[in-house]
């Protein structure tokens, strides 16, 4: 079978998509199929368990008492949620409920829990905090949610073949903005956007988060990266309510691709995963290192 | 590349490269001893030696030497399971001249003594690459099935072990080798396209100046 698009760029894909009148799910699942030469079927199957596995990520990590291997983080979604469920939140359920949840996966990547890199580990909170959220607040079905990660999958794709997913290459725009830009694309299919508007929303959420460095403290994916999770679902909300009210974005996504990649190959290697720029060389931040390694009271100590 | 490339592995936090790949690299050292180890030594190198007790590093080198995968809950209390299955662990933090900044060398030996060391780098997103095996070069991805071949270098050796390949119908995509001295120890490290036949070590172990054959399956 013959695609009209491919992975290079995402205007080929929106364009197959509006042209057959279809979500992009639809084609990216059924192009898969034919490459993986696996039934729809089962390329489906495999991806639900992903999206099992992301689900059962949100009990565990929202506990009260977890704690990350090295005693630094945890406990943040548990209170967020808390907030969130009290009715109280200034946000409304939609946005605290996603915020806890990215909490929730982040730190229980933290604590050596169980997740899906999507697309890093370092990220792996924003993606499944966007579509447990459509599930749980907007009602969407399941079987939507597993097919719009086919549409978020899409856009890491074409990230990857034109720039990076790496903080190490390309800072954290290239984890957490890369996993915010799926996001916004799948979230935007989910609400009935069409496929133009969830390259919009991609092509936003990017923009965002764009020239965000990569600056561990003692170089774990701890401090800053869980609570940049949190704020790269937000940002994927928002980049998505603007695209569905027919905002656009005037840089299309692919030329914001590009330019992730430039602003990446132009970062500081110290701003690029080394733990040696930003918050990771603050006073804190180093104190917070020798707190981990150098001390016999810490639970990451010998 | 496929849309599992970009949303996955499944795996165990917090790092693709210092918990994942360390998990691969333990079970292949594992397969390699082809027994379960009653001794591990195992040697950090770069950012594994520095940051190995914040990203789990150690427990998840030592959940792969006890087999686990890189998505099994129990690798965080690794440590405590090979206490009680009787795995005795050394860790030591050190330096190894020109390594990955991600490398770990492994030392196992089984129940009756048998010893099994490689070197094994955690190159990014889980991927992995063993570089030496009991001091020969080596060059495995865990991506492939692998032949590892220990034989005694000797004329014919190499087209006898490759006409065995042949006859299963199996297609070969890498073949290295490496040997300590001329007519000593050597080692073949075949990468196949698919593994055709399941008795295919066996056969190769049958063969003259063969001292062993391992199967590794793609980790």
């Amino acid at each position: 079978m013959e695609f009209s698009f491919n992975y290079h760029s995402l205007a080929s894909i929106i364009q197959a998509a509006e042209t057959e009148g279809c979500p992009i799910s639809q084609l990216v699942l059924r192009q898969q199929a034919v490459q993986m030469e696996k039934s729809e079927e089962e390329v489906y199957q495999q991806m639900a368990k992903n999206y099992q596995v992301m689900a059962a990520c949100i009990e565990p990590g929202s506990r009260k008492n977890l704690r990350s291997t090295s005693g630094l983080t945890g406990g943040s979604a548990y209170r967020m949620r808390q907030r969130a469920e009290s009715g109280q939140s200034l946000t409304g359920s939609l946005l605290s409920g996603a915020l806890y949840r990215a909490l929730a996966v982040s730190e229980l990547n933290a604590a050596m829990g169980r997740i899906v890199a999507a697309p890093t580990a370092g990220s792996c909170g924003i993606l499944p905090a966007a579509i447990l959220t459509m599930e749980k607040e907007k009602g969407c079905s399941e079987k939507d949610c597993v097919m719009s990660l086919f549409t978020a999958s899409a856009v890491g794709m074409v990230i990857a073949e034109n720039a990076s997913l790496a903080g190490a290459e390309g800072g954290c725009q290239a984890e957490c903005g890369s996993a915010a830009a799926m996001a916004a694309a799948a979230i935007t299919e989910l609400a009935g956007g069409t496929p133009k508007m969830a390259g919009h929303a991609a092509a936003i959420a990017l923009k965002n988060i764009l020239g965000l460095v990569c600056d561990p403290v003692a170089g774990l994916v701890e401090i800053p990266c869980i609570k940049r999770n949190a704020s790269g679902v937000a940002g994927a909300f928002v980049a998505a309510e603007m695209a569905l009210s027919g905002i656009e974005s005037a840089i299309p996504v692919d030329e914001v691709i590009w330019a992730m990649k430039k602003v990446g190959d132009a970062m500081s290697s110290t701003l690029k995963e080394t733990a040696e720029g930003g918050l990771a060389a603050t006073p804190t931040g180093k104190r917070l290192h020798d707190q981990v390694f150098n001390s016999p009271h810490s639970p990451a100590a010998p | 590349m496929n849309v599992f490339d970009i949303l996955g592995p499944v795996m165990i936090g917090p790092s693709s490269s210092h918990t994942a790949g360390a998990a691969r690299i333990g079970r292949i050292t594992l397969a390699l001893l082809g027994a379960p180890a009653v001794k591990a030594h195992i040697l950090l190198h770069g950012s594994f030696a520095k940051t190995y007790r914040g990203h789990g590093t150690d427990k998840a080198l030592i959940a792969g030497i006890m087999g686990m995968e890189t998505d099994d809950e129990r690798i965080r209390f690794a440590p405590e399971l090979a206490r009680d299955a009787g795995l005795q662990v050394e860790i030591t933090a050190g330096e190894i001249p020109g390594a990955h900044p991600n490398t770990a060398q492994i030392t196992l030996t089984d129940a009756s003594g048998h010893q099994v060391s490689l070197q094994g780098s955690s190159i990014g997103g889980g991927n992995i690459l063993i570089t030496q095996l009991n001091g020969m070069e080596v060059y495995i991805t865990g991506q492939y099935p692998t032949l590892i071949v220990l034989h005694r270098d000797a004329p014919g050796t190499i087209a006898a072990v490759t006409e065995v390949v042949a006859e299963t119908g199996a297609n070969i995509c890498s073949f290295r080798l490496s040997r300590e001295e001329k007519g000593g120890d050597a080692v073949m490290n075949i990468e196949l396209d698919s593994l055709t036949d399941p008795d295919l070590a066996k056969k190769i172990q049958r063969l003259p100046n063969i001292f062993s054959c391992t199967m590794l399956k793609p980790v």
